[in-house]
């Protein structure tokens, strides 16, 4: 059930140059928080649109958000301290479903994509499950939550310059993981696949994932307006039988912002 | 329960009257939502109590289901926003039969507004309308001959006099309801189109529409949107909102649904005091959920503390130096 609730900032640390954490006191919204939802967070009078950011977990009343600080809105956003009041609209949107992902998924993330990833992960631990993360950043020193997410499985990260761990895209990486040779450790085999990050990341797992066999879910982006569903501002094209032309458009704000990757128009 | 929404419960008991009368229909404030910023309700209804507007205008319509136009449709800009989203609903026959007995369950009225390529499609739309018998159909018409992103019809039917008078005429054989034009604010001379359109028939003008727009993103060198150009609203339109809602009022003696960014109370007061007679919220809604109720309760405390009885006497009430 969404809300809207002035939250307290408790928390405030920076995990990487421009990746903030924040966490907030949110005793309307955590509570109620489903994995991969999103808060859409007033970032103060001179900008009129709110920004949505991922839910990065929900402990309690707590709720963490991960960010970068990249436009205005969310240097804003990063420049809280805690005691600060944010005015915040949330739970928004429908998350992961992690129950369709099996017994052995594989959660992945890409850059800023990576902290919504966190909550599904431990969602998946929490229903029984023995999930797997795969983390890409460009950089090492972009990488962040690789031991948080270790504490919830086998946590896997690249970069592209192969300055932290496995050098190279986390699409490599799937690949290696999905058809293990002698030399790598054998693993269970793949159940489903969440994952979330750029949008030319998402399409490469969804065509790795269909030619697997594997559900998968992506978590997407776009320009957004209220948040909820009334606007119509964030489309994204979906395939739909229905339609003559066999699309329509979806809103990432109230049909997402994780969509079934087999219903996406890429 | 957030401060916002528990504020808005109290809003009903202030020692004002805000009934408003408005084409013969009865508003028990002058409240009412902007079309396109309110989807059909169900999205606000989780947070405030939609049976205290005074009414809702819901999103345009189409005679046939439209998809719209591509991502990105938004971009916002200093105190406002631009988007084309390109007129997205479910047709008018799926809004009478999935979303108007939705709306009647709460105490508003509901004002629906349509969009046609053709005077003929205009016509058809407001003839089912009228005749839409969903709990008690819709109370009032708006036409929108005023939209800036879509293809044919919309803003070229708004912005000539002549196109004005005969797709107004049309529409207004056709209705039994009040019918409200909803006049674009892409024009020279906004009072020539008000008149074009009273003379065709219209019962009530509603304005503005969103202004023009472009933006573009420097480092791609590519429009924001993906219609290249869009609707700018918010805040940064008020100032021309009232201007525009002031020359109509001064041309033309048919009510006034005046909207164009307002965010406040105080701006509400000053719509009304321009001319308007009934009012529609927006663009804010996006930043503020709540922002209707929250208008509206500044709107009973401004007036409690200036003495203003009721809101009908401010409508058209600026004094303008002799």
């Amino acid at each position: 059930m969404a809300t809207q609730e002035l939250c307290r900032v408790v928390h405030r640390e920076e995990l990487a140059p421009q990746r903030v954490r924040l966490i907030l006191d949110a005793p309307s919204i955590a509570p109620h928080a489903h994995c991969g939802q999103f808060v859409h967070i007033a970032c103060g009078e001179a900008r009129l649109l709110r920004r949505p950011i991922s839910i990065c977990t929900a402990e309690g009343t707590q709720l963490h958000i991960v960010f970068q600080a990249k436009g205005e809105g969310t240097q804003w956003l990063a420049a809280r301290k805690p005691g600060d009041t944010l005015d915040v609209l949330g739970a928004l949107g429908n998350g992961f479903a992690v129950e369709r992902l099996g017994t052995a998924p594989i959660f992945i993330g890409g850059g800023i994509g990576v902290p919504p990833l966190l909550y599904a992960m431990r969602c998946a631990v929490e229903s029984g499950a023995t999930p797997t993360a795969i983390l890409g950043f460009r950089t090492q020193e972009e990488v962040i939550l690789a031991s948080a997410f270790a504490s919830y499985g086998t946590t896997l990260v690249a970069t592209d310059d192969g300055s932290y761990g496995l050098p190279g895209f986390v699409t490599t990486v799937l690949q290696q993981h999905l058809a293990p040779t002698a030399q790598t450790v054998p693993t269970p085999p793949t159940t489903g696949i969440a994952a979330c990050g750029p949008r030319p990341m998402l399409q490469a797992i969804a065509t790795l994932a269909r030619q697997a066999g594997i559900p998968c879910q992506v978590s997407l982006e776009e320009r957004m307006g209220c948040g909820i569903g009334a606007c119509l501002v964030c489309a994204c094209a979906l395939r739909d039988p229905a339609y003559e032309t066999g699309t329509r458009y979806g809103h990432v704000c109230k049909d997402g912002p994780v969509f079934d990757a087999k219903e996406v128009v890429w | 329960m957030s401060e916002h929404i528990a504020e808005g419960r109290n809003a009903v008991d202030r020692p004002v009257d805000m009934h408003v009368d408005f084409c013969g229909v009865s508003f028990q404030n002058p409240i009412t939502t902007a079309s396109g910023t309110f989807g059909f309700g169900h999205e606000y209804s989780a947070y405030f109590d939609l049976s205290k507007l005074g009414g809702i205008g819901v999103k345009g319509l189409t005679p046939t289901e439209r998809q719209g136009n591509p991502a990105p449709r938004i971009a916002e800009t200093p105190a406002g926003i631009l988007n084309c989203v390109g007129l997205q609903n479910p047709g008018v026959d799926r809004f009478i039969t999935e979303q108007l007995p939705y709306l009647r369950q709460f105490d508003t009225n509901i004002i629906a507004n349509v969009s046609g390529n053709t005077v003929e499609e205009y016509a058809q739309m407001v003839a089912a309308l009228s005749d839409a018998d969903a709990g008690q159909g819709v109370d009032l018409i708006e036409l929108n001959v005023s939209c800036p992103n879509v293809k044919c019809g919309g803003m070229a039917f708004g912005t000539q006099p002549q196109m004005v008078e005969e797709v107004v005429a049309a529409a207004k054989r056709q209705a039994k309801k009040p019918l409200i034009v909803k006049l674009s604010p892409n024009v020279t001379d906004i009072a020539e189109i008000a008149r074009a359109a009273v003379s065709a028939g219209a019962d009530a003008l509603s304005l503005i529409n969103t202004l023009l727009g472009m933006r573009i993103d420097i480092e791609s060198r590519r429009p924001i949107l993906s219609n290249t150009m869009g609707g700018l609203s918010g805040p940064a339109v008020f100032p021309v909102a009232v201007r525009m809602v002031y020359q109509v009022r001064q041309a033309v003696d048919v009510p006034i649904l005046g909207m164009g960014g307002i965010r406040t109370g105080k701006d509400a007061i000053e719509m009304l005091l321009a001319g308007a007679d009934l009012l529609a919220i927006g663009t804010v809604l996006f930043r503020d959920p709540c922002a209707p109720i929250r208008i509206l309760t500044e709107m009973q405390d401004w007036m409690a503390t200036h003495g203003v009885r009721s809101v009908r006497e401010l409508s058209g009430a600026v004094e303008v130096r002799s």
